[in-house]
């Protein structure tokens, strides 16, 4: 069944999560909304790899390997950034991104 | 250990030395010990390299040695003299000396202000023994950057402009420089040989016309601006007006000179057929120069401008000389080098022992010095003498030498100039004699002038030795003019090949 | 013929004599540096009277003419592959005469200084600057080629700087130095340029070369032209521009009268005898070569002369200040040097002018010495320089009095004092070549006569003015030299110069012309007469006169304006219109160029900052918009 559904579907897909992650890392003033917006880019990228390693190459299996590491890879990402916010609630007592500008020039 | 390198080495040591010095009297005494040392190194120079010519030593650089420094780009260090730079070298050590005896009492982190001075210095030395193009630069780095922390700090007046100025500006004039040598660098190899940084293996070969044509103007105004070049001569009447006494001492009596050196050794000497196209250009903005500078002296009221400006003047006279190409004068422009080198520092020695007793350089606020400073008074006038070229000092030998080559040559154009320069010698006699008669004669205009004490010890000595080296030029050149003289034939020889080819 | 090389000393004691003195200067007693200044030069003044016995009067026996010696010569500098500068001694008939009129008048002078200077705190100074001078004179005069003598003539301007500032707490002293010097200054600039032309053309600064008659130069000329005239007419007119300046020739002479605030003796030596003729010993060191290679520059030699000499005379007319009225009288007497040089010819009897040119730089040596001498001695008496609060001095100052009163009959011409005899030649040889010069310098020496004894009549006779304390007669040590110049001035007017100085070394005899000598004795004692008449006894006809030609009067007293000129020159147009833009433009539009790009390089800075912002977003969108362009535009050109 999963044959029948074309591979352009899932780039179109992965491709408008992409560009939504972009517009909300760029618009959005919430840091937690931020890495929000990076998840769903890197879950873009997932599906992505997933879907070119199913229909290009279904004999082989590093698209799935590669999947699994950038899941592995964005739960410690998550970890150190939430850490990181949770550092500049500290210091600025509030996480809206554009407050945080103190290494400007 | 090559002799030469000891030039280097001997004031690096005397760095080393200082930073182990505790209090302000013993950096003074190992300062002044560590330079006696090199002005005795220098004058034996001097009769090692007679002796050696005497005997018969041709050979265009003598004591030359070379090491290897980074292979693959053909860089060395290579040091060699010819009797060109025996008397800069000369010139180098007397002022060096005694402007460390004028910093007598310089209190104010007297460590540090010796270590720049000393490093500087080192520059200097190095720059006129090497004989590769790298080398020499570095050297001329060395001897350019300790500028800004000498004027910033222990200067007076605006003495961050004044640093910044002039850091920036001869900062500038090195970029330009570099991109010059590269080219030249970059064409060595025309007759089919490897690139290389040697001055002497490049001037057997001749560079491309197009080649020389690019990097002339950039060599030669790189040097140029060093060596008061008008337009770009703004750096110096601020800058040596700011900097601390022995800091313009040194500047204009052997930074300045720097300029000249190079702009002989390296444009002229490597690049003779641009040099000879396009040299008119730049004999109008050196005549320029020199008027220019002359003129804007009337009119100044610091003892320091006034100084500097003549200093634009004389440089410019320099640069004139080195343009006009032809033995005689180019001899002529290295007599000036010498002989303003030990002139301007003289001046600078003295103006500032008068500024350290009257606390003012203003030529208005200062009268009737001469009744309560006599021995620096007549130093003084002295030493204005010797700017406006009486015979029996230095500055006549010179003066007339370049006059007199200059105005060899047959066609109007360069006449007109050489006689445009030779006014100076009225325009001169103006702001020397109007100083002299404002600031040393007349009735004392402030009475707490009557309980200056007169010239120290220690400043005896620094002018004394300056105003000797002053009249013994003056008096017996003979000596000085042949030394020069012999060593001029290559530079000369390649000029005269110019013209033909 | 003996061997000269001791006239090496004549130059050399004196600069020794410089050199200890000035060294010395604060840590003798003074008189011993007047007493070592002196003696110095005596032992200088014998040697030179005898190289002048054994050069003129010891030769063999039927030797024609006299020739140049060079006893002594030294390498000094070499400065292109043919000019080289020598240093070194020539020894002709005009340089040995001029040995014995320097180191003469120069003794006087220091004899007479021990007297006048005494109690000076600058003594020993004085003298210093004395031997300075002196040595820098000789050397000029003994000098064997221009370039030796340009050295010398740069020390001689600096030393009549040094001693016209002697007083340098005076401003005005100062500012005359100053003057001195500049002017002379610019006129050297001429000279310089002269030199470079003359020794480019000719390949030497040898005098002997140079003015050889057989030589290359003078036979064969040059080709070179600059705007129609030859160059080495250029040449040689620029060498009497420095000439001019030396000697006061108009243009250049404002600052004669300027240099009296030096104190008396020096202007007795360096500004009456000595240096101002330096102009006039080098046209005549460069005459075979102004005669036979460029007449026209002869010309001018004679008509600036003449009109200085008019000029001069009219203006001392109406000064007061007695030592301004010699400074015009010795600027007059000068003319007269230069323009009997100028209608010259050469060779023998045709050289008359020539001779006559020296004959009188001789005479005027010494007579104009004792004149400024006994001006001096006249000042030491009643310390004032204004001849209207004189008067009736010859009661208290007799010894004075009867040298003056010789040394103004010299100088109008009466016979059998010297003057007379050297004017007179100089008359006769204007008479012979140019009668209009000639009727020029016949007018002047009626004037000459006329404000000399105005002169003498104001101080000496008139009214006795009420002093303050009584004039005394000076010492001992200036009234002799006064006795010794009155008797040169009295008997060296019987010198037969024809057969020593003439210009080209061969003897003549000379005729009197009684045409020109008898007129000429008459002219001056008509203005001796109309003094007389005027001065002796007070009379108003002299301020009369003055309100009647007031315009003359006003004229004559300022000096024809002249000062005024130069000073507009100088302030208004090289200060104020020249060097004033100039630092003006160095400051606010080379330096403000410089600052500008500063200027721009930081507001470039401050507008390039705002990308720094410190925004995690913005940041963001700049990677993010690169990566997509560079994206595209790999994809683009991949697939093209």
């Amino acid at each position: 069944m999963l044959s029948e559904i074309p591979l352009s579907y899932f780039l179109v897909v992965s491709t408008l999560m992409f560009f939504i992650g972009i517009y909300g890392f760029l618009t959005r003033r919430n840091l937690i909304t931020i890495l929000m917006a990076v998840e769903l880019i890197l879950n873009s990228v997932n599906i992505n790899f997933v879907a070119f390693n199913r229909y290009l190459f279904p004999d082989q299996l590093e698209g799935h390997f590669f999947s699994l590491f950038i899941i592995a890879v964005a739960a410690a990402e998550a970890a150190v950034a939430i850490a990181i916010i949770i550092s500049v609630y500290r210091r600025y007592s509030n996480i809206d991104v554009e407050r945080v500008d103190t290494m400007k020039f | 250990m090559d002799f030469l390198t000891l030039f280097v080495v001997v004031p690096v040591l005397t760095i080393i030395g200082i930073v182990f010095t505790k209090n302000m009297k013993q950096t003074r005494l190992v300062s002044a010990v560590g330079m006696s040392i090199q002005l005795v190194l220098a004058v034996a120079l001097v009769f090692m390299y007679l002796a050696e010519r005497k005997a018969g030593n041709a050979a265009e650089m003598l004591f030359s040695h070379s090491y290897v420094w980074f292979e693959s780009l053909n860089i060395n260090y290579i040091v060699g003299v010819d009797g060109i730079s025996v008397a800069m070298i000369l010139l180098t050590g007397i002022v060096v000396l005694t402007g460390v005896f004028a910093s007598w009492k310089v209190d104010f982190l007297p460590r540090e202000f010796f270590i720049s001075l000393i490093f500087l210095s080192s520059g200097v030395f190095g720059f006129f023994i090497s004989l590769d193009l790298f080398t020499m630069f570095l050297f001329y780095e060395v001897a350019v950057i300790p500028m800004y922390l000498l004027i910033g700090i222990w200067g007076t007046g605006p003495k961050e402009y004044s640093a910044m100025k002039l850091t920036l500006m001869l900062m500038g004039a090195s970029a330009l420089l570099l991109v010059g040598i590269l080219g030249i660098y970059f064409n060595s190899n025309a007759g089919g040989g490897e690139l290389t940084f040697n001055i002497m293996e490049i001037a057997k070969v001749k560079i491309p016309m197009d080649a020389q044509r690019m990097f002339f103007p950039m060599t030669f105004i790189g040097f140029g601006v060093l060596g008061a070049l008008f337009p770009f001569h703004t750096w110096s009447p601020d800058g040596h007006a700011s900097a601390p006494t022995a800091v313009s001492m040194l500047h204009a009596g052997v930074l300045m000179k720097l300029g000249g050196y190079g702009a002989f050794r390296v444009a002229m000497f490597l690049l003779p057929e641009a040099a000879q196209e396009m040299a008119w250009i730049f004999l109008i903005l050196t005549s320029i120069s020199v008027v220019y500078g002359a003129f804007g002296a009337i009119f100044q009221k610091d003892l320091k401008y006034i100084n500097a400006y003549s200093s634009v003047s004389h440089c410019g006279l320099v640069l004139f000389a080195i343009l006009m190409m032809n033995k005689a004068a180019l001899n002529g422009a290295i007599l000036q080098m010498i002989s303003h080198g030990l002139m301007t520092a003289l001046f600078f020695a003295l103006i500032g022992m008068i500024y350290g007793r009257t606390h003012t350089r203003m030529i208005d606020q200062l009268g009737g010095l001469m009744k309560v400073m006599p021995i620096l008074s007549v130093s003084y006038v002295i030493a204005g003498l010797a700017n406006l070229g009486l015979p029996g000092l230095s500055g006549f030998v010179a003066e007339m030498t370049i006059f007199f080559g200059a105005f060899q040559h047959p066609d109007m154009f360069h006449r007109i100039l050489t006689i445009t320069a030779a006014a100076s010698i009225v325009i001169t006699a103006v702001y020397i004699l109007r100083v002299v008669g404002q600031i040393l004669y007349g009735p004392i205009t402030n009475e707490h002038y009557l309980k200056l004490d007169d010239a120290h010890w220690y400043e005896r000595v620094s002018t004394g030795v300056l105003i000797f080296a002053i009249a013994g030029i003056g008096l017996a050149p003979l000596w000085l003019s042949d030394m020069i003289n012999d060593s001029l034939n290559p530079i000369v020889n390649q000029l005269m090949q110019a013209i033909v080819k | 013929m003996i061997d000269f090389s001791f006239t090496i000393l004549i130059p050399l004691i004196p600069f020794i004599l410089f050199l200890l003195l000035g060294l010395t200067s604060g840590k003798m007693k003074p008189v011993l540096s007047g007493y070592i200044g002196t003696l110095g030069l005596s032992v200088v003044t014998v040697l030179s009277y005898f190289t002048a016995y054994q050069y003129f009067f010891n030769r063999e026996a039927g030797a024609g003419v006299f020739e140049k010696i060079i006893p002594f010569h030294t390498v000094w500098i070499h400065l292109t592959e043919k000019l080289h500068v020598d240093l070194g001694i020539l020894l002709d008939p005009i340089s040995v005469m001029m040995l014995v009129v320097i180191t003469t008048v120069s003794l006087m002078v220091h004899i007479y200084s021990m007297g006048y200077m005494k109690g000076d705190k600058g003594y020993s100074r004085f003298y210093a600057f004395l031997s300075l001078f002196s040595f820098s004179m000789l050397g000029l005069v003994v000098a064997p080629n221009i370039f030796q003598m340009y050295i010398f003539w740069e020390l001689v301007g600096v030393s009549s700087y040094l001693l016209i500032s002697y007083y340098y707490e005076k401003p005005s002293a100062v500012s005359a130095g100053k003057k001195a010097f500049i002017v002379t200054r610019f006129a050297d600039l001429g000279f310089l340029v002269g030199i470079l032309t003359l020794s480019y053309i000719s390949g030497t600064f040898d005098f002997v070369s140079l003015t050889d008659p057989q030589g290359a130069l003078i036979t064969q000329g040059t080709s070179l032209t600059f705007m129609g005239i030859s160059a080495l007419t250029w040449a040689l007119t620029l060498i009497f521009m420095g000439g001019a300046g030396k000697s006061a020739m108009f243009p250049l002479h404002i600052w004669l009268p300027d240099a009296m605030e030096g104190p008396t003796p020096v202007s007795a030596l360096i500004h009456a005898a000595t240096m101002v003729v330096a102009g006039v010993y080098l046209v005549a060191r460069l005459f075979p070569l102004y005669y036979f290679v460029a007449p026209d520059a002869l010309t001018i030699v004679a008509y600036v002369g003449g009109f200085t000499s008019l000029f001069a005379a009219v203006i001392a007319c109406t000064q007061t200040d007695i030592k301004r009225v010699l400074a015009f009288s010795t600027m007059s007497q000068i003319g007269y040097m230069m323009l009997a040089l100028g209608v010259s010819g050469y060779g023998g009897e045709h050289g008359l002018g020539y001779m006559a040119s020296m004959f009188h730089l001789f005479t005027h040596a010494m007579f104009k010495a004792l004149l400024f001498l006994g001006a001096g001695a006249i000042i030491h008496a009643v310390h004032t320089n204004n001849m209207n609060e004189m008067g009736g001095l010859r009661k208290y100052l007799p010894i004075t009095h009867i040298t003056f009163l010789i040394a103004c009959l010299t100088i109008s011409g009466i016979p059998p004092f010297s003057g007379f005899f050297s004017k007179d030649e100089i008359l006769v040889a204007a008479f012979e070549s140019n009668r209009f010069l000639f009727f020029v310098e016949y007018a002047v020496a009626g004037i000459t006569a006329f404000y000399m004894f105005r002169l003498y009549f104001n101080v000496f006779w008139g009214k006795s003015t009420h002093y303050h304390h009584t004039p005394h007669e000076s010492p001992f040590t200036m009234t002799v030299p006064l006795m010794v110049l009155a008797l040169a001035s009295m008997f060296t007017g019987f010198i037969p110069f024809t057969d020593l100085v003439t210009s080209n070394g061969e003897a003549f005899t000379l005729h009197t012309n009684w045409s020109v000598a008898i007129p000429s004795v008459l002219i001056g004692m008509a203005g001796i007469a109309l003094a007389w008449v005027f001065y002796k006894k007070e009379t108003a006809i002299p301020d009369q006169l003055a309100t009647t030609l007031s315009s003359p009067y006003k004229w004559s007293f300022n000096k024809f304006y002249i000062d005024e000129v130069y000073l507009f020159v100088t302030k208004k147009i090289i200060f104020d219109r020249v060097s004033e833009p100039i630092a003006w433009f160095d400051r606010h539009v080379v330096d403000a160029s410089m600052n500008r790009i500063a200027w721009v390089t930081n507001l470039a800075s401050d507008q390039i900052k705002g990308l720094q912002s410190g925004q995690l977003q913005k940041y963001g969108f700049v990677f993010i918009s690169g990566v997509i362009i560079l994206t595209f535009a790999f994809v683009y050109f991949l697939f093209n």
